[in-house]
């Protein structure tokens, strides 16, 4: 694979504008190789964030052609149009500079949902022995795998509409914690989710699941937790 | 260039983003015609000449396409909660797109059903 992409870089802060750059497209080349090349070969003040470079650490997500991606595990042959690649900031979010966009907010509403193991035994307990074919294990297993990398968040029309809306990985997370049998803090968990901006907030688009690198599918959770909440305010608990 | 980075529109190219939209546009404009519809319902039960002259009216054809517009927004409407009800009271389902294009084909069928008055 040879020639060159018209890779057009968000630059500056939410009033900047796009640069193009002539990069050589390469064999196997990952977006964040692209990005990686600028700032190498033609301008090293371009700002972005990356860490693991395999899909584990969730730091390099960016909006590719219109759409939020992980930008380490994208080839380029797969989502370049017409010989061109636009990469800016992820979408919902603050931009710092260039494609580093500012996730406090993103991470506030995980504390905000009450994302935080609530430990139920101290460390002389005995560990106690979770069966991982137990049906809440199976919940939480299926929601548990992920990176934190706010593509879901980038990708929910509801986090654009309501800035107070808690958005798909929190959610998430919080449902796995929901169904997590040594975790203490439900009682104020699902307060915290029921309040306004919390989970009744969401409209089941499936943006997140379909956007989500890693399959998770934070609608299903979030249905769960709308379930949880409606039962424990029927029984009086909220 | 800047206004899509800033709002991207990945989640509107989307089927279930779209039936959001038309459950909520829905439910807008039922709001909007249904006292509509029943200003002239009662209207037409006020006294039997005003009745005929209703009547005469209500042979419109542009009154029918009307009627078979909110029996249509009334059935996308009611399917659509539906399907947000299973979503948020039942264990969850994979194909909720094809649950959502059946409503609206339902809807679309039991329209065209009343326009050609097998209803
Ligand atoms: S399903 Fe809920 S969380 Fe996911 S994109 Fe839609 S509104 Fe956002
Ligand atoms: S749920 Fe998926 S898209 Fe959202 S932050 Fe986690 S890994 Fe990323
Ligand atoms: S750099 Fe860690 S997930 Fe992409």
């Amino acid at each position: 694979m040879t020639g060159m992409i018209e890779v057009s870089l968000w630059r500056g802060k939410a009033d900047g504008r796009y640069q193009t750059y002539q990069v050589p497209q390469r064999a196997n080349q990952t977006v964040l190789d692209v990005v990686t090349w600028v700032q190498r070969n033609a301008d090293p003040t371009l700002s972005y964030r990356f860490a693991c470079r395999v899909g584990m650490c969730g730091s390099c997500a960016m909006t590719v052609n219109g759409r939020p991606r992980w930008t380490c595990r994208t080839h380029t042959s797969k989502v370049i149009e017409d010989g061109k690649l636009e990469i800016g900031p992820l979408a919902n979010l603050p931009v710092i500079k260039d494609l580093a966009a500012d996730l406090t907010r993103f991470f506030e509403k995980w504390q905000r949902a009450k994302g935080v193991f609530a430990p139920s035994k101290t460390r002389k307990d005995p560990i106690e022995r979770i069966s991982p074919a137990s049906a809440p294990r199976i919940a939480a297993d299926a929601a548990i795998e992920c990176i934190n990398c706010a593509v879901c968040y980038a990708a929910c029309d509801t986090v654009r509409w309501n800035e107070d809306y808690l958005g798909p990985a929190a959610l998430n997370r919080a449902w796995t914690l929901v169904n997590d049998v040594k975790d203490a803090g439900n009682k104020t968990r699902l307060a915290a989710i029921a309040e306004a901006g919390g989970c009744h907030a969401c409209h089941s688009h499936q943006s997140c699941q379909e956007h989500c690198p890693n399959k998770l599918n934070p609608t299903a959770s979030i249905a769960g937790l709308k379930r949880r909440t409606m039962q424990a305010y029927i029984k009086g608990e909220l | 260039m800047s206004a899509r980075q800033l709002h991207t529109t990945a989640p509107r190219r989307n089927a279930l983003w779209v039936a959001a939209m038309v459950h909520r546009i829905s439910g807008l404009a039922l709001a909007c015609f249904l006292p509509l519809h029943f200003l002239t319902l009662g209207l037409a039960l006020q006294g039997e000449a005003r009745l005929d002259s209703t009547l005469r009216w209500m042979d419109n054809p542009l009154f029918k396409i009307g009627e078979t517009m909110l029996v249509f927004l009334l059935a996308v409407h009611m399917l659509g909660g539906l399907r947000v009800l299973l979503i948020e009271n039942m264990p969850w389902r994979e194909g909720q797109k094809d649950l959502a294009l059946a409503a609206l084909a339902i809807a679309a069928c039991v329209a065209f059903a009343f326009l050609v008055g097998a209803v």
